[in-house]
């Protein structure tokens, strides 16, 4: 009885083991996939070609440019909405609120992150384009701007949740000690409260950064779709796309294995490069500061 | 008189500082009451037993989502299977099994990452991987893998902390009364860290059921006049069909495009509200 | 009288740097209560974790010399460390129920020891309740959560609990530090019950109690031995000066 006992603690010890490095095997699986999918639109399409400013794959044109900065245009867009709001609300949620408030509004912004993108996007047309095309006089309402706005809907729950959850983890001695030298609660929140929660709430933008980045179902829906370079202001109220989108929109048509097909890997590719150095510095603040906090406390 | 002047200024400040932040939150957030009450009063016309139990047909202009909504269920299932054992065991390694050291930082790291990659790339891995390379096809199979993929790093983190949160005092008691450390974890840690558990692994599935992009090319189809097979079948999902019906079909009917999204919403509102339910009541009841 | 426990040069440090042993040797007689007292940090309590193991659970830097049960050298890596806990038990200070019912705390360490027959349990709940003293407080309410008992009931479940497998050795860790001077008193009156069957070894959580309950008493002081002997005498007539000092309240 024993024995058999410990042969089967063993077994199930060795599957939870195996299964703890799962996250580390899937993501290498992952890289691997888009290196080995990715890579020959190197050797198909010559790099200055690829950095282009025209995408259009039908004659040949596989010049990422357009869709680089699509990204970026809607991006920071997006990040301008998200991150005062998003610091704004989880102010309000931790040092404002009273406490039946927060047991409101904690679980309203939870759900806002898990509204499905394509419903989101699925409003942006029927609603929100129509409604800023005729407010801002524009050809279409498929634009950069409606994109961010959505996009900044989008990364606002988590901007909220990862900054809440830094000013919530500010000792309570601060705040006090600041009101004991006769600060108003508000200069304590800007003197005292936000700076001690500094590097978490720069962890907070840049993972809804990454979030908008990588956002597709929306943008694709709402943004006109539009290769052009975004290089100007004017830029944000005319159609783009962005490289989520040119994904979504065209895998589904391609012919596997062919230029076509490599190059939308590629860009798949760039897209996980830039959310594995935006997760990877966020959460290097993280460590690092937590690291300074064992310093202090030892 | 000047200091009192002061701090008057100074409440003057705060008073409008507060007012202003509260304004911001009201901001966030009655777009997303607004957006759900939206589409229910929109949405409510279109909603008939037909609708729900329906085939669609005239081109998917008339009739009802039942496909769609099978279809979605199988791949919220298919996922579960897939990422609810797998989310917890590599959770119950973390809190219980791990030292800190390099090997389990790089896990860590790794989860951050897989919670990061966009959701669009996971559908290109599911068909270099799954589609392609293991020849599954365009598939039930592939899409509830690539999903499962997606949904495992808020599993994993969910399940972790609440293991974490279970006191070690527990666990040193039952090692004390000569149980291995799995019959504590099985007997012990994990009862009481179930709710917590249960609320991650719905919020993951919550995010399974509502996405698109994995699933685009790894397992969703267009339009099916029957519902699938096997798991080798393709199938219609809601968030897809949404998708075609809001943007691929002409002349689509208003009413059944509300009409799905009411449903999509509700779909995936539920499971919100069944998650948020099991953590408050596992608050209220817990007593360490 | 024969010494059921013989701790030879022991020496741990954990790998934090806290609480350590240095070269620690003694003789733990069977049937009679032992007592482990000094001011805090002075290796009582990590001297108990050693004898049932506990301490695999934490991280030690170095751990050197022996402990023999009935001549078994239980810090051998080889030993079955399960069946050593089960022989040698273990209170802490703060009660901790586990999450299930009074009746499932009882017969939790039979049940994994591979127990399953109903009247083999129920005569081992019965009878360890009684031991703890508690039986006629919790004998009407046994399928109710053990956590809504006062600290004092829980910790006598917790006694009964370890009492149930039968242990040869009962180690007690300040078991009664949160309890009021009843509960206290209850606790102390089944110590003296049980030390016909079992070997006690009970850190006290005050000098008084110590003095109250020793047949044996040793006196740790920053990780080393000082005094050991009768209760008795050390309590009236200590030899150390240490020790006179501890006693007299003069520190700790």
């Amino acid at each position: 009885m024993e024995k058999s006992l410990n042969w089967r603690e063993f077994v199930i010890t060795r599957a939870i083991k195996a299964s703890g490095y799962s996250a580390v095997v899937f993501v290498l699986l992952i890289f691997f996939f888009l290196l080995r999918e990715g890579l020959p639109a190197l050797s198909e399409v010559d790099a200055s070609s690829l950095l282009d400013i025209r995408w259009y794959p039908i004659e040949a044109y596989f010049g990422i440019m357009p869709l680089i900065t699509g990204s970026l245009i809607i991006t920071l867009g997006a990040a301008l909405i998200a991150v005062p709001f998003g610091i704004g609300t989880a102010v309000y949620i931790s040092e404002i609120a009273p406490r039946w408030m927060r047991e409101i509004l904690k679980p309203l912004v939870e759900l806002l992150g898990g509204l499905p993108s394509v419903v989101l996007g699925f409003l942006g047309i029927l609603v929100v384009s129509p409604y800023l095309r005729v407010l801002l006089d524009l050809p279409t309402g498929l634009t950069a701007f409606t994109g961010s706005l959505l996009l900044g809907g989008i990364a606002v729950p988590t901007v909220v949740s990862v900054a809440e959850d830094a000013l919530d983890s500010v000792p309570r001695a601060y705040r006090e000690g600041a009101w004991a030298l006769g600060a108003t609660k508000w200069q304590t929140i800007w003197r005292v409260t936000l700076p001690a929660a500094k590097s978490g709430v720069l962890t907070a933008v840049m993972l809804g950064v990454g979030r908008a980045i990588g956002e597709t179902m929306t943008v694709m829906m709402v943004t006109g779709n539009a290769p052009v370079m975004a290089t100007k202001l004017g830029s944000l109220f005319s159609p783009v796309r962005t490289m989520t989108a040119t994904i979504a929109a065209e895998m589904g048509e391609v012919a596997n294995g062919s230029t076509h097909y490599h190059v939308l890997f590629f860009i798949g590719m760039v897209l996980f490069l830039i959310s594995l150095i935006v997760n990877i510095i966020a959460s290097s603040v993280v460590f690092r500061s937590k690291k300074r906090a064992e310093r202090i406390l030892s | 008189m000047m200091t009192k002047f002061l701090s008057r200024n100074r409440h003057t400040v705060q008073r409008l500082g507060f007012s202003f932040i509260t304004l911001m939150a009201v901001m966030t957030v009655l777009p997303i009451v607004g957006t759900i009450v939206y589409i229910l009063v929109q949405g409510g016309s279109a909603i008939s037993w037909d609708f729900i139990t329906g085939f669609p047909h005239d081109g998917m202009r008339a009739g009802g989502i039942l496909p769609a909504i099978i279809g979605t269920l199988y791949l919220t299932i298919g996922s579960a299977i897939f990422s609810v054992p797998l989310g917890i065991a590599a959770a119950i390694y973390l809190s219980e099994y791990a030292k800190d050291n390099q090997w389990t930082r790089l896990i860590r790291l790794a989860i951050i990452n897989l919670a990061g990659i966009p959701s669009v790339v996971y559908g290109l891995f599911g068909l270099g991987l799954f589609v392609l390379f293991l020849q599954f096809g365009t598939s039930i199979l592939a899409a509830s893998l690539t999903l499962s993929i997606m949904t495992l790093p808020v599993i994993i983190s969910t399940a972790e902390e609440s293991l974490r949160a279970v006191p070690q005092a527990f666990r040193t008691v039952s090692i004390s009364l000569g149980a291995t450390r799995w019959q504590t974890i099985r007997r012990i840690v994990l009862k009481e860290a179930l709710p917590g558990i249960l609320t991650g692994v719905i919020l993951g599935l919550e995010r399974a059921a509502g996405e698109t992009a994995p699933i685009l090319f790894t397992g969703a189809a267009f339009f099916l006049p029957r519902l699938p097979q096997s798991p080798f079948d393709a199938t219609m999902a809601l968030p897809y069909h949404l998708f075609v019906i809001s943007t691929q079909v002409p002349e689509m009917p208003i009413q059944i495009q509300y009409g799905t999204a009411l449903v999509l919403l509700v779909f995936v509102l539920t499971m919100n509200l069944i998650a948020t339910v099991i953590r408050s009541r596992a608050r209220a009841r817990r007593q360490w | 009288m024969v010494d059921k426990i013989v701790i030879e040069n022991l020496s741990l440090q954990y790998s934090d740097g806290t609480e350590s042993l240095r070269g620690i040797s003694m003789g733990i007689p069977q049937n009679a209560v032992t007592v482990l007292f000094g001011p805090a940090g002075g290796g009582k309590s990590t001297l108990l974790r050693c004898l049932n193991r506990l301490n695999d659970l934490t991280e030690i830097k170095a751990s050197s010399g022996r402990i023999l049960i009935d001549d078994t050298n239980i810090l051998d890596p080889k030993i079955d460390v399960i069946a050593l806990r089960r022989k040698v038990g273990m209170v802490f200070a703060r009660p901790v129920p586990l999450p299930l019912s009074i009746r499932e705390n009882v017969i939790y360490g039979l049940e994994l020891a591979g127990e399953k027959r109903k009247s083999k349990l129920d005569e081992a709940v019965e009878r360890s309740l009684k031991l703890s003293a508690i039986w006629e407080e919790v004998k009407d309410r046994l399928d109710e959560p053990a956590i809504a008992l006062s600290g004092g009931q829980q910790q006598r479940v917790c006694l009964a609990r370890v009492i149930a497998l039968q242990p040869e050795i009962i180690l007690l860790d300040e078991p009664t530090s949160g309890l009021d001077p009843i509960s206290t008193g209850k606790v102390e009156a089944a110590l003296l019950e049980l030390k016909k069957e079992y070997t006690i070894i009970l850190v006290p959580h005050s000098v008084q109690q110590a003095a109250r309950t020793a047949d044996h008493a040793a006196f740790f002081l920053q990780g080393e031995l000082i005094e050991y002997g009768e209760g008795k005498t050390m309590f009236t007539a200590p030899k150390q000066k240490k020790t006179e000092d501890y006693i007299m309240g003069r520190f700790g």
